[in-house]
């Protein structure tokens, strides 16, 4: 477990680095271009991959990045039993779409789980349930989970086993924000204030974009 | 053999006069807006609430336990450095004439271990345990799972 954690720490600080990273340049960017568009969040546009991905829904169906074409997407790494962060972020979004109104039916919230190993479509369809109806949860195995997460330079790590069989798993807070064509476009904080995810959302729809 | 009785005389007069003298920790703690997340099945579940302590020293709040979960654990969440984590503590104290706020993405207690489902409008009740020992039971209110703080009601979107 040691040795686990000493070969996976420098890998997930290096994966962080690079979001943090990207995150000021892309702030940086976005200053250069603040007459060029009105988004809150941080504009990624042109510095993030699309989405694409291979993992199996909620309801145990194998889907790819290409199925949510045609919605806004927010991408969210998570799992079932985070008990606070996890449920808050959630809630959270659940009252940002309520905010959107009914333009946010065009909107699919992707809850991916870092801790495949708990969280089975099953468990999965009643955890995203509880939220909000637009929202997807989404497992597989744990290569096509790390290569999402690294997809985005997101991090996460299973913290040590306490012996019981409880462990928890650090992982990303930021969301990801895709518009229509799965174009990576904004990334949000829990430091963003909730209305500049609903103010951007608005955009990406009204833009159809 | 004369000094037996005196000493012992002391011993009980002191301890008369201490438990006297000093209220229980938990008398002196007021708990509001006490509310559980839902969550589906048996998944781990935040607890949340406000103490308020109305003593002029510093109680500290240890952890809780109770009948309708297999393990209560005082927690702390962050998103430090752009990361979700979370940590088990030791304690929380609450300040002399303050209060304390174990709320949404902060402190919160880590239920786990469900005796059964909890369902939303249910009355969970918790024992919240000081560092003297004392303890104080709480009915804790089952809210949705995407609640996001005490002040949300269920149907109720009007801005925070």
């Amino acid at each position: 477990m040691n040795a686990h954690d000493s070969r996976t720490k420098p890998s997930r600080r290096f994966r962080l680095l690079a979001l943090l990273g990207l995150m000021m340049g892309a702030l940086l960017l976005g200053a250069c271009q603040r007459g060029d568009q009105p988004w809150r969040l941080t504009n990624v546009s042109g510095h993030m991959p699309d989405l694409d991905f291979k993992l199996v829904d909620d309801h145990g169906k194998e889907v790819s990045g290409a199925d949510y074409r045609g919605k806004v997407v927010i991408l969210y790494f998570g799992y079932t039993h985070c008990p606070d962060v996890c449920p808050l972020t959630l809630a959270q979004l659940h009252q940002v779409l309520t905010k959107v109104g009914p333009a946010a039916d065009n909107v699919r919230i992707l809850f991916v789980s870092v801790d495949p190993a708990r969280d089975t479509p099953d468990i999965m369809h009643a955890y995203v349930n509880a939220f909000d109806p637009r929202a997807v949860g989404l497992s597989g195995t744990p290569r096509a989970v790390e290569a999402l997460s690294k997809r985005y330079r997101s991090a996460y790590t299973r913290e040590p086993d306490k012996g019981d069989g409880q462990y928890e798993v650090s992982h990303s807070s930021a969301l990801y924000l895709f518009d229509r064509d799965g174009k990576a476009r904004l990334l949000s904080t829990p430091a963003n204030p909730q209305d500049d995810l609903v103010h951007d959302l608005q955009l990406l729809l009204d833009k159809g974009a | 053999m004369k000094h037996r009785p005196f000493f012992a005389g002391l011993l009980i007069a002191g301890s008369l006069f201490a438990s006297h003298a000093f209220a229980a920790d938990a008398d002196q703690i007021k708990a509001s807006q006490a509310w559980i997340r839902v969550m589906p099945g048996t998944l781990p579940a935040g607890g949340y609430v406000t103490l308020a302590n109305h003593s002029d020293h510093a109680v500290s709040l240890k952890g809780a336990s109770s009948a309708s979960y297999g393990h209560v654990m005082l927690h702390k969440s962050s998103t430090e450095g752009g990361m979700g984590r979370m940590e088990m503590v030791d304690s929380l104290s609450i300040p002399a004439h303050g209060t304390a706020t174990l709320s949404p993405g902060g402190y919160h207690l880590m239920l786990m271990d469900a005796a059964k489902p909890v369902k939303v409008g249910d009355k969970v009740s918790l024992t919240l345990n000081f560092a003297d020992g004392s303890t104080l039971v709480t009915d804790f209110d089952a809210k949705p799972a995407n609640t996001v703080d005490a002040a949300d009601a269920p149907m109720d979107h009007a801005h925070h």
